[in-house]
Parts: structure tokens; sequence; C-alpha cells
């Protein structure tokens, strides 16, 4: 019988199937951070357990950490974190990328950049963008930190089989649209719970055509979605990204790719639902309220209450325009920013920081701005050093930091205060994400590149066309 | 975990819709190592201001509700991210059921992990329950029912194995280690698998 790409990788990890219970799953790659770990880690030795598969497992430090000075951490409960990390590496023998490695980076950029995420895997890791690795077709989810110790002392999850979701986008990307706004766009048309449930898979010919940086974008928002897992069968693409990479097996990579190419959904297979989007009804897109789902082109204005029929949805987006400071109505382009944020696992790659870099070549960011760049990881940093693009950024007046979360969620130092707003390439406009009270529009690098240099939200294909 | 079966207290309303777990326990918590303690960080932004006194038109801090241990909310409960702090908040707040027509799919595991359980019902009837600030209700696990002090009643469907789970307070990984023959053979196949 035909089968989708999601069928085929749940099948072959099923290690138990009984009645009137979940699966038991194996788990073939365990992620690991500084923050979702250390109780989980503390479970294991009040109990007297062991780490089953220390070499399946891989670790990370990134939500913390500092960005300018690696030596500083002020804050010592941060610091305690940090160390906790460290030393529970060592304990149960798994390998560590630490702050001052040079593979360290935001876990979902590094996984991979090093080879480590590969089709047909099952991946998972105490963070809910761990959907980003979707992009080289495995089934790939965010879990907890109970669900994180059960993975370390036994490499197996109970899972219930999900609900598969196709969501195909059709025809062609106008100019100056990019990954960022295909995927804000799905989400804002069909809502942040659409994939509740639900593994998505995403086809079409617009996404055969994207890179595997672009897919990645696509899949880490699924969650976005309500989907724990989005994913995109392997192709040519998905084969040419991972040859030579440090943790695939090389000497049989032929057999690897026949095997990947295999997994690719099967013609005629049935989904339990399908959406489906044009691309050319999407353009620049950016979010004016408090979740991803509240976002539309640059050309549109903020909505008001009265735009919408339902009553709770009314209250909803008065409680948005209320916190984002809208009074509804106001044309988003006439949106001044006091910040931006290049960086996230969504989009600081290196691909992200030539786009933004091509934007801004030549500019500057307008008076008032503070304009942050913090690199994926210390290997797409290092990339972008030899391209020349810090000198890019740092000319234009950008800060060009160690790589981390950073301000995607403002843990460490990299704070929005009070009431000020950030164009910002991340994944989650939530209140107070990126500090108490900051206000977040999410855009693509290029958007958020021209909103750097004019100091309000800019639709960027405007921009080019004047700037070049 | 502690076994759950029969919850009895006021109903805390909380009429929002897509509740994120980044409001129910904000970034400047989850630097902590420990699993315990997070009880009065819970949607700290919400019930308190910048000087850390109670807002007190947030339904958290109304009398009525301090010894609350059932909260309801609208859909999609819990989206955004996995960090389990949320539901350990949760419950070291005092909290043991959360009712909304929807739940997150992480939040919800980790929700059943943490002795919490989450109750999905039609929306017309989470309207009800929040349409009624004062009433009392009894949660029924065993019977998967919640009966109102005002007569009222209402049934919930519950997965047989997480419902088992919850009732005993089971711990999930010394079950799975009963499975440790399945495993070790699974393993066994997988690497013949790639030897060959
Ligand atoms: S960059 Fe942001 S979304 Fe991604 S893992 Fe870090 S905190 Fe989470």
């Amino acid at each position: 019988m035909a089968k989708t790409i999601i069928e085929k990788i749940w099948d072959q990890h099923v290690v138990v199937r009984e009645q009137g219970k979940p699966d038991l799953l194996y788990i073939d790659l365990h992620l690991l951070h500084e923050v979702t770990s250390p109780q989980a880690f503390e479970g294991l030795r009040l109990a007297g357990r062991k780490v089953r598969r220390p070499d399946l497992c891989f670790a990370t430090m990134d939500h913390n950490v500092p960005t300018i000075n690696r030596a500083v951490i002020r804050d010592q409960i941060a610091k305690k974190q940090i160390h906790t990390l460290a030393d529970n590496c060592k304990e149960f023998g798994i390998e560590l990328a630490g702050m001052d490695h040079p593979d360290q980076g935001i876990v979902h950029i590094i996984g991979p950049e090093l080879g480590l995420t590969q089709p047909g895997k099952t991946i998972v890791c105490g963070d809910s963008h761990t959907s980003t690795h979707g992009a080289f077709g495995a089934l790939a989810f965010g879990i907890g930190t109970s669900e994180v110790e059960h993975v370390l002392s036994t490499q197996t999850l109970w899972q219930a089989r999900p609900k598969t979701m196709e969501v195909r986008v059709t025809g062609e990307l106008g100019y100056g649209v990019t990954a960022k706004d295909i995927i804000l766009a799905i989400i804002a048309k069909f809502g942040i719970d659409m994939g509740t449930g639900h593994v998505i898979e995403y086809t079409g010919d617009v996404i055969r055509n994207l890179s595997m940086e672009e897919r990645m974008t696509i899949c880490n928002m699924s969650i976005e979605a309500g989907a724990r897992a989005g994913l995109v069968s392997p192709d040519a693409t998905t084969v040419e990204f991972l040859k030579g990479r440090r943790y695939v097996d090389n000497e049989k990579f032929s057999e690897l790719e026949a095997e990947w190419l295999a997994l690719a959904t099967d013609e005629g297979a049935t989904y339990d639902s399908v959406c489906t989007i044009d691309a050319a009804e999407i353009e620049p897109f950016v979010t004016w309220g408090t979740n991803p789902a509240m976002g539309s082109g640059i050309s549109n204005s903020v909505p008001k209450p009265t735009d919408y029929a339902d009553e709770s949805d009314q209250l909803a987006v008065a409680q948005a325009l209320d916190y984002m400071g809208f009074e509804g109505g106001e044309a988003l382009q006439d949106v001044s920013i006091q910040h931006v944020f290049i960086g996230s696992c969504t989009n600081a790659r290196l691909s992200d920081l030539m786009e933004a870099a091509e934007v801004i070549r030549g500019k500057h960011v307008a008076p008032g701005v503070r304009a942050l760049v913090v690199p994926g990881s210390q290997t797409t940093k290092k990339q972008a050093e030899e391209l020349g693009l810090d000198q890019v950024f740092l000319k234009a007046g950008f800060e060009w930091r160690e790589s981390g979360c950073s301000m995607c969620l403002a843990m460490n130092e990299d704070v929005v205060p009070a009431g000020e707003r950030c164009a910002s390439t991340s994944n989650r406009n939530f209140e107070g994400r990126q500090g108490t009270g900051a206000r977040t529009h999410l855009m693509s690098p290029a958007m958020a590149a021209a909103a750097a240099i004019e100091g309000k939200l800019t639709d960027v294909r405007n921009f080019r066309a004047v700037g070049v | 975990m502690e076994p759950l079966q029969l919850v009895t207290s006021i109903v805390t309303p909380l009429a929002k819709k897509n509740v994120d777990t980044d409001q129910i326990i904000s970034k400047e918590f989850l630097k902590r190592i420990e699993r315990t303690g997070f009880g009065k960080y819970l949607f700290y932004h919400w019930r308190f201001d910048e000087s850390g006194k109670e807002k007190p038109d947030f339904v958290l801090n109304h009398p009525d509700y301090k010894e609350s241990k059932i909260l309801v909310a609208h859909e999609n409960f819990g989206c955004g991210s996995s960090r389990e702090h949320a539901p350990w908040a949760i419950a070291d707040y005092g909290f043991r059921v959360v009712i909304a027509p929807s739940f997150a799919d992480i939040f919800y595991n980790n929700c059943m992990k943490n002795g919490i359980l989450p109750i999905r019902l039609p929306v017309h009837e989470v309207e009800e329950l929040l349409a009624k600030p004062q009433l009392h209700v009894t949660v029924d696990l065993p019977n998967q029912q919640i009966l109102g002090k005002d007569g009222s009643l209402y049934s919930f469907d519950i997965d047989s194995y997480q419902k088992k789970m919850l009732l005993n307070g089971w711990d999930e990984i010394s079950l799975t280690f009963l499975y440790e023959e399945n495993i070790a053979a699974y393993e066994n196949a997988q690497n013949s698998k790639t030897a060959s």
C-alpha cells in the first residue's frame, strides 16, 4: 500500500505495539541543551539509572550563553545551569559542544551542520523547534523534560500514532518572497492550531525548489502551526547537503543515499487532511500581534477587532492590539521600530545572513535603531567572516555577536526594553518573549534588514528597487 | 507521581484562547535546575506588576480562587514552547485539572507526566463553565465525569492508557524497563542491518 514518509519512518521505529497503548518508538538521535535537561539528569541520579545510549546523544549550550563576552556570565543562576550541563555530560559520557567549542551553536542549527540530522531518523530534543530537522525527511519533535529522562534511560518513547497532514504550496513565488514569508502566510491562513495532533508534510513545486536552509526555516515553524513535527521528503537537494558532513558515514554514502530517497512519500499515498496555498497570494509578511498567526502582508494595515466575526477572536485581537500599542487600522509600513534582531534557529544560517547583507550593503542603520546579528553557530559565524559579511554588517552599524539563542527568548542579557518594538527574524511574538513588555514583529531576514535601514517596517521589494 | 482520582474545588475561569507556555512560566524562571518551587512564578507577568504587587483584576488573584484546583480556559491551551516548567508551575501552584476545548500536543503530554489531568470538553460546555464563576465541581476520573454542585454533569474522553497512568500515579520509566528485551532485540536487529 502507498505510504507517506511519516508512516514509513514510524513503522520502522516501532519497538512494541500493543492493544490499547501508544506505540513504543525507538529514538535515533537525542539532542540536549542546558535549559530542559538538568532535572532529567537529576532524575536519573536519584533513581540510580544510567544513560542507555550516550552514543546517540549530543549536547550543546545555546539558550543562556552570553553573545558578547563568553567569559562573563553575570547571572549566577544561568552560570550554574551551564556548568550543570557540562558536569552531566561528563558524568554520563555524552558528547558536548560546550560554550567555547568550535561546533557550539543553536542546537537546531548544528545538528544539520554536523550531519547528525539525517533522513529517516527519529530525532527528539527538549525543545519545540526540534521540528526544524524535519527538513531532511527525519521525524523530529520536541519533548518535555520527563520525556528527556525517559529517552535518556530507555532510548524510547511511548507515542500515540499521529495523524498526517499535507501542506501543499503550489504556483510560483513572487519577487522578494522568502521561506519565512511562506510559513508565516500558512499559519496566518490556517491558524495557530491547524496542525494539532498531526505531523505535517510540506509538498508542492515551491517546496521542492527550496534549498535545505529554506526548508529548515519552514519546518522550524511547524510548531507555531500546532504540529509537533513537520517534514519534507528527501530528494537530490537533501542528499547534496549531507555529502561529506562529519557525522555521515561517507564510506557508505551511496547505500545511504538509496535508503534516504526510498523514504519519500509514495505516489498515491493519502493524508488525514490536506491544506493548499498558492504562492502567488504570498507577499513579504510581518506579524502585528502576539501570536505567529497574527500576521499579514506588508502592504496591509493592522486589523481592528471589528474585522472579526467571532467574539473570542475579537477579544483576542483587542488584547493583542493593546499589548502591541496599536489602535487598529495603522498602515504596517508606518510602524517605527527601535530594535532589529537577525538570529534564531529559524533564520540564522549562512544563507539568511547573506540575504540580509545583500539588503544593507553600502547603507546604514537608521538613527536610534539598535541592530544585532547573532549567527546560529560558530561554524556559521566563521563562514560568514570568511565571506566578509561581518564587515558589511559592522560598517552598516549592526553589532556582530557570538552564536546562541540570544534575543529570540531573551534569557541572556540581549533584551528588548518594555514598550519598544523589535523587527525580528525569530519565530515567536508572544507577550514578553523578547523582554517584559517588549513588542515583537516577526519577518524574514531581508525584511528585518530593510527595517533596520529605514527605522520602520518597510516593503523590501520597493526598498531594493530604490536602493540599488 | 501522585495518583489522581477525584478532585473537588471551585473552578477558576481564565477566559483566554491560545495561552502559550511563555505566559504560564516566563523565561527568566527557566534558569533554575530544580523541578519544584515554580508555583510562585505561574502566570507571573499577568499576576504581578513591575513592583511585584498583585494585579487585582487578574483572576488568580481573586480571593475566591486562591484554593482552586481546577483551571478552565479557551482553545489551544499550552501552545508554544515545550518547557515542562509550565506544568510544574501549574501543579506546584495547586491545580490538578485543566479544562479547555483543546490543548497543544506537547503540553498535553507534559501534564500527564506530572499528575495533572487535562480535560477536553466541547467549546459550548467550556463556555458554560466559564460563565459560572462560583461553580464548585467534582472531577471524577474513574467515571470520566465532571459533576457540578448545581447539578450540571459533563462527560469527557481520555485515552485508556493515560487514564491508567494517572489513576495509579505510575512512573513510566519503570514500566518501560519491563520491555528491555524488546528494546535490546530492536537494537540488535538494527546493528546487524548496518553491519551487513
Ligand atoms: S533560537 Fe529561539 S526558538 Fe530556537 S531554540 Fe533558541 S530559544 Fe528556542
